[in-house]
Parts: structure tokens; C-alpha cells; sequence
């Protein structure tokens, strides 16, 4: 398990230089560090179907921020320099939740089955009945379309409203070209 | 609107239709293997967009494709959901699969029942929503800033 906390401090700091870079490139990149050892623990974790779904949403979102960024701008303009008074604040907040955060799961944590020893009784019902049921040799589509199609169907509605607002907020058509520049 | 080099041309035509029959055999092989609808509409809209970047387009044609992939993905919600449906009409519940669909055998390409035309939907959502997305942002149009 050695090579796990590896990818996760390269995810560390990885997320961090995404935060802290002011090359906008620089962190679309780095972000996508952080993606592409997701989808590598979840190899080791041995889920090839999340994996898959890892890899290639990965490898389109660095495509989408490399060409939004190489269109746009460069450079992270709203970094500001220096502590404020109003950042401070937010900091003890934040600061404060998490101290909360991590007793309250340091006291449930406990209480959770170990890992890697599924004892959910429905779990283990998909597992043991899927292909009979279902017919389909993959154990995780059986779940996912025919056990919990509510859920897909959940998840498909929020690509639909994600997909929507990105037209509705984009859209060519109807737009006001007050500044004079407007469609080129 | 130019698109990029060459270089980068012939390999995204070398590419793209592999990129798409993969994607194509990930959608169709959901209920076999690793991967699924969502995977392989993913592959599909990256072949798209491969081209779209490699080629650029025309004012035109960019929106002809914008508004036919956006319809396109509706055209896959609702195929999901009219799947769905189907268990209302055979007189059972929503997203009832065996006793409307049938199981068939297992590890055969036609089996799974609802599980396969549902994967199909859902690849065609995501692929179109994806590269709508990708043409509403406007990002094949950089490569005309140089």
C-alpha cells in the first residue's frame, strides 16, 4: 500500500501548486496530476470501471481548460498579495470547522466496518445475484443500470443541467453586443 | 477559422476513427467489461473534438454542429428515460428489466436486457452534451487568434 500514499502526496502537492501557480496552464496541468492519480488508485483499488471513467474525463477537462485558457487569458489576475484583514477571518473559520470536522469523524470512524470488508447486506445480495438476475457479466453495470437506474437516471439529469446552463450562459443568439465587440 | 499543423492534422485523422470505434465498443461491451455509457460517450465526444481542434471549422458549419449535437443529446435523455418507461407499459415498474427486456444468456453481446440500449442512451448523451459543451465554449476558436 506503499505506492497509495505516494499518489496521494503528489495529489497534495499537486492540488496545492494548482491553487498557488499564477500560470493558469501551469495549473490546468496540475490539476490534472491530481485527476490522473485518482484513476491510478483506483486501479490499485482495483476498479477499472471508475478508473476508465477517470482517465478519459481527465484527460477532456485538460483539453477544455487548455483551450479555454489558450483562448483567454494566461495568467491569474486575482491572486492578491499579502494577509488582510478579511482574509483572516475565513482562515479561523475554516480553521475552527475543521478541527470540529476531523473529531467528529475521529469519533465515527470507529464505527465503520474496516476496509475492504463489505458487510452491507445489500451489497453482498447484488454481488451474489447480479448475473442471475440481470444477465450482464459486469457486476458494477448490473448495479448501476438495473439495481440503481434511479441513480443513473439522477446522474444523467445533472449532465443535462449541466450541459444547459453551459448553453444557456454561452449562447450566441440573443445576446446584446453593448460593448461593440460582440460575436467576431 | 485554420486549425494547427500538418503534423497534427494527419494524426488526428489517423486517430480519430480509431478514438470513435473504441469509444463505439466501449458503450456496446458496458455489460461485459469495464467501461460503460458514460466512458465511451466520453471517447466519442474526444474524437470530435480532436478534429474540431486539428481542423478548426467554419462560422457556419460550427453552428450546424452546435445545435445538432444539442439535440442529439436530448434525443439520448429522452431514449433513457423512454427505456425507462417501457416498464409502465409492459404493467410493471419504472426501470423494471428482466420480466420486459428478457436476460438472455450470459456473456453473449445481446444480454443484460435493459442494461445494453440503456448504455447506448447514455453514450449518446454524453458524447453530443460533451462536445456541444466543448463548441459552446468556444474553444476551437484560439487557434484563429495567431
Amino acid at each position: 500500500m506503499i505506492e497509495l500514499y505516494v499518489l496521494l502526496a503528489a495529489m497534495l502537492v499537486a492540488a496545492l501548486a494548482a491553487i498557488e501557480i499564477k500560470d493558469l496552464l501551469a495549473a490546468a496541468v496540475s490539476l490534472g496530476i491530481v485527476g490522473f492519480s485518482v484513476s491510478i488508485i483506483f486501479m490499485l483499488l482495483q476498479a477499472p470501471d471508475l478508473a476508465i471513467v477517470q482517465i478519459v474525463v481527465e484527460t477532456l477537462t485538460v483539453v477544455f481548460f487548455a483551450a479555454v485558457i489558450l483562448r483567454t487569458t494566461n495568467t491569474d489576475t486575482t491572486l492578491a498579495g499579502g494577509l488582510k484583514r478579511e482574509v483572516v477571518f475565513p482562515a479561523v473559520v475554516y480553521v475552527a470547522f475543521g478541527i470540529i470536522f476531523m473529531f467528529l469523524v475521529g469519533r465515527a470512524l470507529p464505527e465503520l466496518p474496516s476496509f475492504g470488508s463489505p458487510t452491507m447486506l445489500v451489497a453482498r445480495e447484488y454481488i451474489a445475484l447480479g448475473l442471475e438476475k440481470t444477465g450482464a457479466a459486469n457486476v458494477v453495470a448490473a448495479i448501476i443500470l438495473d439495481f440503481r437506474g434511479y441513480d443513473t437516471l439522477g446522474e444523467a439529469t445533472v449532465l443535462f443541467t449541466a450541459v444547459v446552463g453551459v448553453l444557456t450562459i454561452m449562447r450566441r443568439a440573443g445576446r446584446k453586443e453593448h460593448t461593440g465587440e460582440g460575436k467576431s | 477559422m485554420r486549425g494547427m499543423s500538418p503534423i497534427v492534422q494527419v494524426i488526428a485523422r489517423l486517430l480519430a476513427g480509431m478514438l470513435f470505434l473504441f469509444g463505439t465498443y466501449v458503450v456496446l461491451h458496458g455489460h461485459l467489461t469495464p467501461g460503460g455509457g458514460f466512458a465511451g460517450g466520453v471517447l466519442i465526444a474526444a474524437a470530435f473534438i480532436l478534429m474540431s481542434l486539428a481542423f478548426g471549422s467554419v462560422e457556419h458549419a460550427e453552428r450546424n454542429s452546435y445545435t445538432l449535437s444539442s439535440v442529439v443529446e436530448s434525443l439520448g435523455g429522452i431514449l433513457f428515460v423512454s427505456l425507462a418507461l417501457a416498464g409502465y407499459v409492459a404493467g410493471t415498474f419504472f426501470f423494471q428489466n428482466a420480466s420486459v427486456y428478457g436476460v438472455g444468456s450470459p456473456l453473449a453481446l445481446i444480454s443484460g436486457g435493459i442494461i445494453l440500449p440503456a448504455n447506448i442512451a447514455i453514450g449518446i448523451k454524453v458524447g453530443a452534451g460533451l462536445f456541444a459543451m466543448f463548441l459552446a465554449l468556444g474553444a476551437s476558436r484560439f487557434v484563429m487568434k495567431d
